[in-house]
């Protein structure tokens, strides 16, 4: 077992997480509900990080990586790598209900032979 | 009160950038085809005049689309036809042949299937390079695999439906994948299928714009990141 074992727990977990966040078939009201806690808890963390580095060193350390940025890095990767997927699955829902409405749209405007026939 | 021949079947052609050949198409096929839709999407070129002219019903997509949606927006359209029994799917390149899309109708009349699908595997008469038959053999075979059915040709733009398994079959993805996805709905509302021989006719012009490996990659690729 090498000595990043802690990190690696901790990055398989939130990978997983998010990964569940995306797939679990939630009401809209609950996921913004859950998406805002997650902000609020993001800014305090942020907030103590900047007021004590030291906490990220430590917590670094407990986890086997060597510094505190090494985290922060980590950390960043795994956030932009949740965006993108979820930027790529608002962007299909996106996608879907403008389909709906040109298609809506076409067909209104096309003209209807069956009528004129009697 | 009953309707003969061909006047109770919709060809639905999706129909994008095809100026070059879409009037001869529809000219070709009216005869025999009383009905049909053009679904243009969002054609940068004057197909959708030209189809509209040749005596079509063009329903235009304001924006590009997708093929899959013009499939969708076809069936949509001849779904509010009350007279409506079934619809033939066709493609805008001329590469279908008219006497194969009505012979789909005949076997569809036979009244024991509700959807029949072109297959160019059946018979030898399409003659595809060997290159094309590898890609589409891995489609096929890609297809059976997930949809559990035994078909002969995946990727083959000619079918006809019923007007009862059209209410079963709800496109959603929009672009060339939905070929494959029509296979599986077809597969999921246990829908019975016939295959019939069809002719496809590569020309020097089809196969100028046909499906690269590229594309092929691109299918496979949308197909498992559904």
């Amino acid at each position: 077992m090498d000595s990043q074992i802690g990190i690696k727990i901790v990055l398989i977990a939130v990978v997983v997480i998010v990964a569940l966040a995306i797939l679990w078939p939630g009401r809209g009201q609950r996921r913004v509900a859950l998406r805002r806690i997650g902000s609020i808890l993001l800014v305090l963390a942020a907030v103590a990080a900047i007021i004590f580095p030291q906490i990220l060193s430590s917590i670094a350390e407990l986890l086997g990586v060597g510094r505190g940025a090494d985290l922060l890095l980590y950390a960043t990767v795994l956030a932009f790598i949740g965006f993108v997927l979820m930027t790529r699955i608002e962007k299909r829902r996106h996608e879907a209900q403008l389909t709906l409405v040109a298609r809506a749209q076409a067909i209104a405007a096309a003209e209807r032979p069956w009528e004129s026939r009697g | 009160m009953p309707r003969n021949g061909t006047d109770d079947v919709w060809l639905v052609v999706p129909l994008y950038n095809e100026a070059a050949v879409i009037a001869d198409v529809i000219e070709h096929v009216l005869p025999v085809f009383p009905n049909v839709v053009c679904v243009d999407d969002g054609s940068t070129d004057d197909s959708a005049a030209l189809a509209e002219s040749a005596g079509a019903v063009v329903v235009r997509h304001p924006i590009n689309l997708g093929q899959g949606a013009a499939l969708q927006t076809g069936f949509d359209f001849a779904r509010q036809d009350p007279g409506m029994r079934c619809v033939v799917t066709f493609d805008s390149d001329g590469q279908h042949r008219v006497e194969d899309a009505l012979a789909a109708v005949e076997r569809l009349r036979a009244g024991d299937v509700d959807v029949v699908l072109g297959s160019r595997f059946l018979d030898d008469r399409t003659n595809a390079g060997w290159l094309k038959r590898v890609v589409l053999r891995m489609a096929i075979a890609f297809t059976n695999v997930t949809t559990g059915m035994r078909l002969t040709d995946a990727h083959n733009g000619l079918r006809a439906l019923t007007r009862e398994s059209l209410g079963q079959v709800q496109i959603r993805q929009n672009r060339m994948a939905h070929a494959s996805e029509i296979v599986s709905l077809i597969a999921k509302a246990k829908l019975r299928v016939a295959e019939i021989p069809v002719q496809i006719i590569y020309t020097e012009y089809s196969r100028s714009k046909g499906q690269s490996l590229w594309n092929s990659v691109n299918i496979l690729i949308d197909l498992v990141l559904k």
